[in-house]
């Protein structure tokens, strides 16, 4: 009986959804070609074994980062594309407050709060890294916080609050044009050097044949703790509720005496504040900085929020571990110039196949 | 007052008439370049050299409008991918008309031949893409379309394909360095052989040539302004051709699935079959007008399809007002005349007349000197390259805020065509004023 079931329930599938079943056989084949490549010895386990850490720090970077896109997505109802100069904003504060604490006194403030750049500062003479500096490091990820948070708000005064009845298209050009503004204001105030971040002996770790770096654990334990407080604060708290409500239903939501408007301001605050730890966060794993770290990051965050469904915060975090990891992975296979190509043929697959993303259904929880 | 009921005179005059509006935009332009001219001190030659620059650009940023209107104006499919699509129209061509023998390889195919092959490629790609993507809502579909141009232009990019073999025909992309084009095939008509690098004029070039040389025009700005106006030509046809599309009983359908796709449906029209074959045209335009851009230049690269070349398309059509082909030409014009070239010649006039000194290596110093009221350092940083380009971006950012929140239409959004053959407006009281 119980086998009968099993196999209408297959058959059904496999009817109902001939792409969803085509896209499982092909990855499932994906993950036995690993294993028996891996048995083979064609791909060291080592090799493996790194691949799956750094894919686990690309991945928390992408889930923290998008935390903040899927709750402006799911309240607000628009894609913003001014998402990716959001991190990039939060981190020049943030590392511009860094340098200045770190190198007070010893270097000119111009060249501090420019974080060297057109002056050079070598990185190595400050020697920023998580053992020699933690606090002024702790101060940045504050600030870049802060103002990132301050700054959500500016551009949701300015931008997007007299457009509240608009469309999502509309309200989407128009946050293409807040992130060219954004990414062109530190272009022009910044000009377009890489500036080098970190120095002195960064700490890492080699356990049996993978080097786990001291700024990526930072990186990965920071964003969970950041993502558990997010979590805790949209399930347990008033807020949270009011904001899950507001996603699920907004008319709803109103009529019951929520008052939205301040529902958004948080919005746009607690979202903010975490894309601007994202921003620092992976400015000081990369241990470079460049004006358009965000905007070429901005895709893979989509696709992340994509894979784990709009407007969830576990859909973020898993969708961009998975993501993460996935394409890390798939250098087994390609290329690395052909990297950025597999997340994005991820991401248009997971659209055509089911757009509501893996936890469809859950808003903003 | 009387500047009101003038204002209300030109646009009465002006705007019932789309080739007066267009003739008096172009003479508008001209003049305002003209007096840039004059005021840089060009001799004849510079003069003539910056109009046929701006005439170019907006030629080709008022036929990517109107393609790209023909997508998102008339069926309201939201392709922010357009600089992919344009990528593959100008390497297919490019990969065909390469010599067998060149570095990467090609095909060495004419380049009739090859543009026909470039413009069929960019078509089927297109109408492959659209054939999943048209079920997707507009956000995902923008999503899906700028995810399907980066992926476009990071193959091009790819070193793998930069001088490649498959199945036992060599062709390359040329990587990140680049692919070169065939010389602008204008060229045929001044030259007897126009491929050698030092050709002789045949008769009809010796002639233009030689008249107009103690004006002090070089040859080079003869063929210039020859490809411009056949570009003008060009885009004469294409406005034809979109007009021709908006009232034939395929636009229509077109408009109405902009308007109400459900209903379009209910009167038995398979919606998707229309979608589908809008997205391919309009890409096929796409790919061919990126051919006529890039062989002026000769030269292709991945780094000039960007989404930021899908952006400017974009604003050009917004300023233009979506739906309507004379604001598709308005916006194009406008976009590439006032916003795209003007910044960097009020520079070179600000360059010209406050004999700037050094710019200072940082805007922290440029703003220090404010402190004496001295504004120079922070003018000086200001017309740098980079600073300048800057500054652009952050105009056009600004422009497409404002027009979304002020005009999400566009200057002539007003005019969007309408989906039914007759005037319904004229009858009815006007109760839906918003549209």
């Amino acid at each position: 009986m119980a086998a009968r079931d099993y196999y209408s329930r297959g058959q059904n599938l496999v009817y109902n959804r001939p792409v969803l079943v085509i896209f499982a056989v092909i990855g499932a084949f994906l993950v036995f070609d690993i294993l028996r490549q891996v048995g083979t010895g064609t791909v060291a386990i080592t090799d493996l074994m790194s691949y799956l850490w750094n894919g686990l720090v690309l991945g928390m970077s992408l889930g923290l980062a998008g935390v903040g896109l899927s709750m402006t997505y799911s309240i607000l109802n628009f894609a913003n594309f001014a998402h990716g100069d959001l991190i990039t904003s939060g981190a020049f504060a943030g590392w511009a407050t860094a340098f200045l604490i770190a190198g007070l006194g010893e270097f000119s403030v111009e060249s501090l709060i420019l974080i060297g750049g057109p002056i050079a500062v070598g990185s190595n003479e400050l020697g920023i890294n998580v053992v020699n500096t933690p606090l002024a490091l702790l101060a940045g990820l504050l600030v870049a916080a802060v103002l990132t948070a301050a700054l959500s708000l500016l551009l949701d005064r300015i931008v997007f609050r007299p457009m509240r009845s608009a469309d999502g298209v509309t309200l989407m050009i128009a946050s293409v044009g807040v992130a060219l503004f954004l990414r062109n204001f530190l272009t022009y105030s910044f000009l377009t050097d890489s500036r080098g971040l970190t120095g002195g002996n960064v700490p890492q770790f080699t356990v049996a044949g993978v080097t786990f770096g001291g700024h990526q654990i930072t990186l990965v334990v920071v964003a969970a703790l950041l993502m558990l407080g997010t979590h805790i604060l949209l399930q347990y708290t008033k807020i949270g509720t009011a904001m899950r409500a507001m996603a699920a239903n907004k008319d709803l939501a109103k009529v019951t005496g929520i008052p939205t408007e301040r529902v958004v301001k948080l919005t746009w605050i607690i979202g903010g504040g975490l894309t601007g730890c994202a921003g620092f966060l992976i400015a000081l794993q990369q241990g470079t900085l460049t004006v358009t770290m965000g905007w070429d990051l901005l895709l893979l965050v989509f696709a992340a929020v994509i894979l784990g469904g709009v407007g969830s915060i576990y859909g973020a975090m898993v969708g961009g571990v998975i993501l993460g990891l996935a394409s890390r992975l798939a250098l087994v296979w390609i290329p690395a110039s052909f990297l950025l190509v597999a997340a994005f043929v991820i991401m248009i697959v997971m659209l055509l196949v089911r757009p509501s993303g893996l936890f469809s259904g859950r808003t903003t929880a | 007052m009387s500047t009101g009921s003038l204002q209300a005179r030109a646009e009465g005059w002006l705007g019932n008439n789309d080739v007066r509006l267009l003739i008096a935009l172009a003479l508008a332009i001209g003049g305002l370049y003209a007096l840039f001219s004059v005021v840089l001190g060009f001799q004849l030659n510079g003069t003539v050299n910056t109009l046929r620059r701006v005439a170019f650009l907006s030629a080709i940023y008022a036929m990517l409008a109107l393609a790209l209107n023909l997508q998102w104006g008339y069926a309201g499919l939201f392709n922010l991918g357009a600089a992919g699509f344009m990528a593959i129209g100008v390497y297919t061509m490019g990969i065909l008309t390469a010599p067998v023998t060149a570095s990467p390889p090609g095909f060495g195919l004419p380049l009739p031949v090859a543009i026909v092959g470039a413009i069929l490629v960019t078509g089927i790609i297109g109408g492959l893409a659209a054939l999943p993507a048209i079920r997707l809502r507009a956000d995902y579909l923008a999503i899906v379309t700028v995810a399907f141009s980066e992926i476009v232009r990071l193959t091009l990019r790819a070193p793998e394909f930069a001088n490649t073999r498959i199945a036992g025909v060599a062709f390359g992309t040329g990587g990140a360095t680049g692919l070169s084009l065939p010389s602008n095939p204008i060229r045929v008509l001044f030259y007897t052989d126009p491929a050698t690098t030092a050709p002789a004029p045949n008769a009809l070039g010796a002639a233009i040539f030689s008249a107009v040389e103690p004006l002090g025009i070089e040859e080079t700005l003869v063929i210039g302004w020859a490809y411009v106006i056949v570009l003008c030509l060009c885009l004469g046809l294409l406005y034809w051709l979109m007009i021709r599309i908006g009232k034939s009983p395929f636009g229509r359908v077109l408009k109405s699935i902009r308007e109400d796709q459900q209903v379009t449906q209910a009167l038995g029209k398979d919606t998707r079959l229309f979608k589908i074959k809008t997205f391919a045209l309009g890409c096929a335009l796409m790919g061919l007008i990126a051919i006529f851009w890039r062989l002026s230049g000769g030269y292709a690269s991945p780094r000039m399809f960007k989404p930021i070349q899908t952006f400017y398309i974009f604003i050009a059509l917004f300023i233009g007002g979506t739906g309507s082909p004379t604001g598709s030409i308005v916006g194009g014009a406008l976009f590439a005349s006032l916003l795209f070239e003007g910044p960097s010649f009020i520079r070179r006039v600000v360059a010209e007349y406050l004999q700037l000194s050094n710019a200072p290596d940082t805007l922290v110093s440029a703003l220090a000197e404010l402190g004496t009221l001295d504004v120079t350092p922070l003018l000086a940083y200001s017309v740098q390259d980079v600073s300048i380009s800057a500054l652009r971006l952050m105009l056009l950012g600004i422009v497409l805020v404002y027009l979304m929140q002020r005009h999400p239409d566009g200057l002539l959004g007003h005019r969007k065509a309408i989906a039914s053959s007759v005037a319904l407006s004229q009858q009815a009281t006007r109760e839906d004023d918003n549209e």
